[in-house]
């Protein structure tokens, strides 16, 4: 059989639900042997959780064995489940506001991950409580990034600060926060351009208009939201490294869990930067979008959506 | 550099090996369970890595350690030439069909970069003389259609659009009549990212690929993608039948393993990798870069190849040889020392390499520096044949002598002397401690 046909049979096996797996191995293995964690480490490794973070929640498992807290492979994945809810929900809190005047919310991340959706979904949500939301139009480098957020500003109800293509994004946020403060905004959400965090030049740029908010609005800004797409692998503890390096990062966006991919490297993310998720974006629409139950994620992870 | 190098890994796993024949099982297994721990950090899917291990431990297994000193990267460039070969040939093109307008597709999941890259090919294209029409064929996302407009208008491309009302197929239809019509002999559809999952949008696709049947369908890969990245590829190509995937974002610091897999499951060429956000940044796929990148190696592969083509093999089995009689002489010390010369610089040589290899550390270790090197150069050069052999005959006024000759001071000489009889001691160390199975500490470069 050839490399392709191999691989195609395999994926074939591997696409079945894994909590039919599970169950199969619970079933099928008398003791929890090396076999069972194998292939357990294959459903979270499948679920971008990574190999480092997988190899640690396997010493866990072992641990969790000598301490008699683990019997049978029944226990295991609640066992599992516990751990990793765990390290997700420690520092979860209400979303922070400001105690006068306008929230602000500035929104950063790498390039097509769901910013710009996410500011309308989170617009929509404020604006279903009954407050001013205003949004900031800070893309001003990708084509039509203003023109997508005026038609979801439209759409929610909410006014959009913007300016011409190409110009400064630190004067459109500083424009914005003026218009906040002026026109009583209960909100004001600020879209920033998807940029690689490798890129120095651009998280500089990020850095400035972050500086640009903090000086016009003392205590702004009062979260600073990175958007992680579900669909990445590892490169998002990269990402969520660098971004809060530059702009201290106070909670994570998971979009795109309406899809197969499970948003598992947050696991890593998570336990070695200590920034919570706080929201999940489902689907395009502004109604999309969940807040985040760390118990329900660490299910997910076992199972079929 | 947040992952540590392969090349290192492999490195300390070989450490045990040198002085046996054959790589066995037991050895080419754990150096295969660093290969994977690599493939996975960088997101190639975890059923792909099992089976390609599987099949570079076949290669390995036997493979001679004599006849390559280095075994550590004689497996990186086994590993390394079955990535490349695996992700197939540099086909960098868009096959153009005899009869115009060749219709290319472009498809993918949300936010994977397809409006940019059809851009980009567009701006390709025109510059080999072709006249592409830009097809905004999606009608969901809010601005999408004004995107590829504003793109169109940057690069003086016509944008073909009947606003976000018609169906897409209707739009890509309409499309190549407009493009017959006004002689556009290259028709590039947008589509809408979407969910490989959601079938409604899926049969949309279908219904597109039967009413205009393009030449070229295309995936658009992001190349942050992690272990979803099969079931995504395997979706659109079952559903579809692709012909090709462009990869982009890969300006960042993926590693990118989502190359392997959707090549891996689709068999489909990767033609272009996209390297930024600006429309001229579409390049051709490297597969071979694309190897070392997934193996987070760096340059260490050109590396290799130029160690391979500087170091000539029967010199290196003599010495080994010689180590073993312990017959290491100034001359070969000398040997030794322009055999790795002719590598480039020290300084190109470690900067070839990526977050401080191994090889860096050996070499600091040893102390080595470009000025250093020519020194002891020209120490050795002014020493007679009898004294290169045989250096402790090298007395007081010969010392003077060849300081003289080689333009150095006397303490240089005697630091040469001290560091050679060091060496020759250390290496003599080291096979004993062979003898006795130990570890060894021997730290000449390439000698491993
Ligand atoms: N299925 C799904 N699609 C989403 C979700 N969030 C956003 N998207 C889609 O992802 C694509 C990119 O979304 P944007 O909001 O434009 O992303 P962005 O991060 O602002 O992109 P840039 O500004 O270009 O960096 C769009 O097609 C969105 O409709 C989600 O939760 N699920
Ligand atoms: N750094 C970088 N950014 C890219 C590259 N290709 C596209 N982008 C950016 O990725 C984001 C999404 O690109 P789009 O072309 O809008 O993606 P799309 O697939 O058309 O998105 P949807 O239509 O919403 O599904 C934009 O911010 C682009 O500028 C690339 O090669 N490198
Ligand atoms: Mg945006
Ligand atoms: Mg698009």
């Amino acid at each position: 059989m050839g490399f392709f046909d191999r691989l195609k049979e395999g994926l074939t096996k591997t696409r079945k639900g894994f909590t039919e797996k599970i169950e199969q191995l619970v079933s099928g293995y008398a003791t929890i042997d090396d076999e069972f964690l194998d292939d357990l480490e294959a459903v979270l490794i499948a679920a971008d959780v990574g190999v480092k973070t997988v190899a640690a929640l396997i010493a866990d498992i072992k641990a969790g064995v000598k301490a008699k807290q683990i019997n049978s492979p029944d226990d295991l994945v609640p066992f599992l489940k516990t751990r990793i809810a765990a390290i997700l929900a420690a520092g979860e809190g209400a979303p922070r506001q400001a105690e006068t005047g306008p929230t602000v919310i500035m929104v950063v991340g790498v390039n097509g991950v769901g910013k710009t959706t996410t500011i309308a979904k989170l617009g929509h949500y404020y604006r279903e409580q009954g407050r001013r939301v205003l949004l900031a139009a800070g893309d001003t480098f990708r084509a039509a990034a203003s023109e997508q957020l005026e038609i979801w500003g439209g759409r929610i109800g909410a006014e959009v600060i913007r300016h011409k293509e190409g110009s400064d994004p630190a004067a459109v946020a500083f424009d914005a926060v003026q218009a906040a403060k002026a026109r009583n905004a209960d909100l004001l959400i600020v879209d920033t351009a998807g940029r690689l965090h490798t890129k120095s030049n651009l998280m500089e740029e990020l850095k400035k208009v972050h500086r640009v908010i903090a000086r016009e609005l003392p205590g702004a800004p009062h979260e600073v939201l990175l958007v992680l797409d579900a669909t990445t692998g590892q490169n998002a503890l990269s990402q969520a490294r660098l971004f809060k390096e530059a702009v201290e990062i106070s909670g994570l966006v998971l979009t795109k869990l309406d899809g197969t991919a499970k948003g598992g490297v947050i696991v890593a993310v998570k336990s070695e930067l200590g920034v919570p998720v706080k929201w999940i974006g489902v689907g395009e629409k502004m109604e999309d979008l969940r807040p985040f139950v760390a118990s329900d994620f660490a299910s997910a992870l076992f199972g079929d959506r | 550099m947040v992952f540590e190098g392969l090349a290192d890994k492999l490195q300390q796993t070989f450490k045990k090996l040198r002085g046996r024949g054959k790589l066995s099982e037991a050895d080419v297994n754990d150096a295969m369970r660093e290969v994977r721990m690599a493939l996975l950090e960088a997101d190639v899917n975890f059923k792909v890595v099992k089976d390609f291990v599987a099949k570079v431990k076949e290669r390995a297994v036997g493979h001679d350690v004599l006849e390559s000193l280095t075994p550590a990267q004689q497996v990186i460039k086994i590993v390394n030439d079955e990535l490349t070969n695996l992700m197939g040939g540099t086909q960098s093109r868009i096959a153009i069909s005899p009869k115009p307008p060749t219709v290319v597709m472009l498809v993918g999941l949300q936010g994977a970069g397809k409006t940019t890259t059809a851009g980009k090919l567009a701006l390709l294209l025109k510059k080999q003389n072709k006249r592409p029409l830009l097809v905004a064929a999606d009608v969901y996302r809010p601005a999408a259609i004004k995107q590829l407009e504003v793109l169109g208008e940057k690069l003086e491309i016509p944008v073909f659009t009947l606003g976000d009302k018609e169906k897409p197929v209707v739009i890509a239809k309409k499309a190549v009549e407009h493009a017959q019509a006004y002689a556009n002999d290259i028709v590039l559809i947008d589509t809408a990212g979407r969910l490989h999952i959601n079938a409604e949008l899926m049969d949309e696709l279908k219904a597109v690929k039967q009413t205009v049947r393009p030449h070229e369908i295309l995936l658009v890969v992001d190349a942050m993608t992690g272990q979803d990245a099969v079931t995504v590829a395997e979706s659109f190509n079952n559903d579809l039948g692709l012909d090709g995937v462009i990869l982009t974002k890969l300006d960042g610091d993926a590693r990118g393993g989502a190359a392997l897999s959707v090549k891996a499951v689709t068999g489909c060429p990767i033609k272009f990798a996209g390297m930024g956000e600006k429309l001229e940044a579409l390049e051709p796929f490297h597969p071979d870069r694309m190897a070392s990148r997934i193996l987070g190696m760096g340059d260490v592969l050109s590396l290799i190849e130029k160690a391979e083509q500087a170091i000539d093999i029967d010199k290196a089995q003599a010495l080994e040889k010689k180590l073993r009689k312990e017959e290491f002489t100034l001359d070969d010390f000398l040997d030794q020392l322009q055999q790795v010369r002719k590598l480039g610089s020290i300084d190109q040589i470690l900067g070839m390499i990526p977050g401080m290899g191994g090889l860096t550390k050996k070499l600091q270790g040893a102390e080595f520096d470009e000025k250093q090197l020519k020194q002891v150069e020209a120490i050795i050069r002014s020493m007679t044949k009898k004294e290169r052999r045989d250096p402790n005959i090298i007395n007081g006024s010969r010392r003077k002598r060849i300081a003289a000759g080689s333009g150095t001071r006397v303490q240089d000489v005697n630091r040469l002397l001290k560091q050679f009889a060091d060496a020759r001691k250390m290496m003599k160390q080291f096979q004993q401690h062979q003898k006795s199975g130990r570890k060894g500490g021997f730290k000449l470069p390439f000698m491993r």
